[in-house]
């Protein structure tokens, strides 16, 4: 098992899945906020609606449906 | 049937200098209907970057600009959030001590004018906005310039007008085929009224024959939302070059903060016709143009890209006036790039002269007449 770093918590995710599936994992709904503020999480879950973009690494705008994950891997959501 | 049945001004275009010209006749206490071929707002006005902008290329254009960035201003308290009003005023970026000895020059020029600006040196340029490259002279700051999402404001003029009494009927899908004196042919409807406004933007040639106005095309790109990323709109002083070379092509360095956090970069001039589509090599001169001034840009996400047509005329003003031979038939076309930041001003000036009163401003530069064909 690794961990990835959600919101400043580790969370556990089992190597191979996605940001997107370790964040759902562990509950983690709300990805990102809307211009309107209206919370956003994945829908198509294969890199098409942008819907699930968090920070990677403090790269804004990662789509966590598409990213891998990797131990010690930080991730912020609705940056 | 409507108030407008019988209507006293017809205006031809409902982009926002047709949306303000009728706001002003309305406010003459005139019955206006607008006949807009496709949808309120959504021809050039919406392709634009919604940059209100004080210019000064001659002092007809300075007059003109000055004058509507103050009637903007005015409107703001009262312009509703899909307007996204943002008062984040304009740096004019110096690359070089010759283009600070022009920052100068223009401090001077709108001190007179009575604009307010402030000089900034490389230091205190860098710190208003640190992602612009280092090594930069300054800029002028104008902090009363603005930027607003022009389609949302061109719709709150016709509103306003309405709510403040005045009989405006917008016609959308109407399609304007010929113009005579007193009256406009419309899809097989021949509407008559004594005023008619031809406001169609680029396209007011079709109905003015031997108006001399051109299409110019540009292309905008905006990114993804990051917010913070500039704090004012950013133009590079070279852009008067740029913008005022009349013919052949070109790019300058342009950005804009969208309210969303969104950055819009701009901007580049073609003489292309109608032809829409997009011309990737000049989008990518005007990416590594922007790119250059702000090397950040390069890792944000593009989301989109469009073009849109500017009016242009031969020596950057505005056609404003009547056009002596269609009795009863006036123009307010012809605005280039400063469409949206002179509309308010256009259609004061439009009011005044088709009521017969003298004008705030000097009309003469902006006459129809002054132009030969094009």
């Amino acid at each position: 098992m690794t961990a990835i770093i959600v919101d400043g918590r580790s969370i556990p995710a089992e190597p191979g899945t996605t940001v997107a599936a370790a964040l759902l994992n562990a509950g983690i709904w709300s990805f990102r906020t809307s211009v309107s503020g209206e919370p956003r999480g994945p829908l198509c879950g294969m890199g098409i609606c942008h819907e699930c973009r968090v920070t990677i690494d403090g790269v804004a705008h990662r789509r966590g449906c598409l990213e891998p994950v990797a131990d010690q891997m930080v991730v912020v959501t609705n940056a | 049937m409507t108030h407008t049945a019988s209507p006293d001004a017809i205006v031809v275009g409902a982009g926002i200098v047709g949306a303000a010209c009728a706001a002003a006749l309305a406010g003459e206490g005139m019955r206006v209907l607008v006949l807009e071929a496709g949808i309120a707002g959504g021809g050039t006005t919406a392709a634009g970057m919604g940059h209100l902008v004080v210019m000064d290329d001659s002092p007809a254009q300075l007059a003109l600009t000055a004058w509507s960035v103050r009637l903007w201003r005015e409107m703001a308290p009262f312009l509703p959030p899909p307007a996204e009003w943002d008062p984040c005023g304009t740096l004019w970026v110096a690359e070089d001590a010759a283009q600070m000895a022009a920052v100068h020059a223009k401090a001077a020029l709108y001190r007179s004018a009575g604009i307010r600006s402030e000089v900034l040196d490389a230091a205190a340029l860098a710190a208003a906005e640190p992602r612009l490259r280092p090594g930069l002279a300054g800029a002028l700051l104008v902090p009363d310039d603005a930027v607003l999402y022009p389609p949302g404001a061109a719709l709150h003029l016709v509103r306003a007008a309405r709510e403040a009494g005045g009989a405006i009927e917008v016609r959308e899908g109407a399609r304007v085929d010929a113009i005579e004196a007193g009256a406009v042919s419309s899809g097989g409807e021949r509407l008559a009224a004594a005023v008619i406004v031809n406001a169609a933007g680029a396209a007011a040639p079709r109905l003015t024959p031997d108006l001399p106005v051109v299409p110019r095309k540009g292309h905008l790109v905006i990114t993804d939302r990051a917010p913070g990323f500039c704090r004012h709109q950013l133009v590079e002083l070279g852009y008067l070059t740029s913008a005022h070379a009349s013919t052949g092509d070109s790019v300058a360095f342009n950005v804009q903060p969208r309210r969303t956090g969104q950055v819009l970069i701009g901007s580049s001039r073609e003489l292309a016709g109608w032809d829409a589509a997009v011309n990737r090599g000049i989008v990518r001169r005007m990416l590594r143009r922007a790119a250059g001034f702000m090397p950040g840009l390069g890792a944000l996400s593009a989301i989109r890209v469009w073009t849109g047509f500017r009016p242009a005329t031969a020596d950057s003003l505005p056609l404003i006036g009547p056009w002596e031979r269609t009795p009863g038939c006036w123009i307010a076309a012809g605005h280039e790039g400063l469409g949206i930041t002179t509309a308010p001003a256009t259609a004061r000036l439009l009011a005044d002269l088709i009521a017969g009163r003298t004008p705030a401003i000097d009309p003469a530069p902006f006459a129809p007449s002054r132009a030969r064909a094009a």
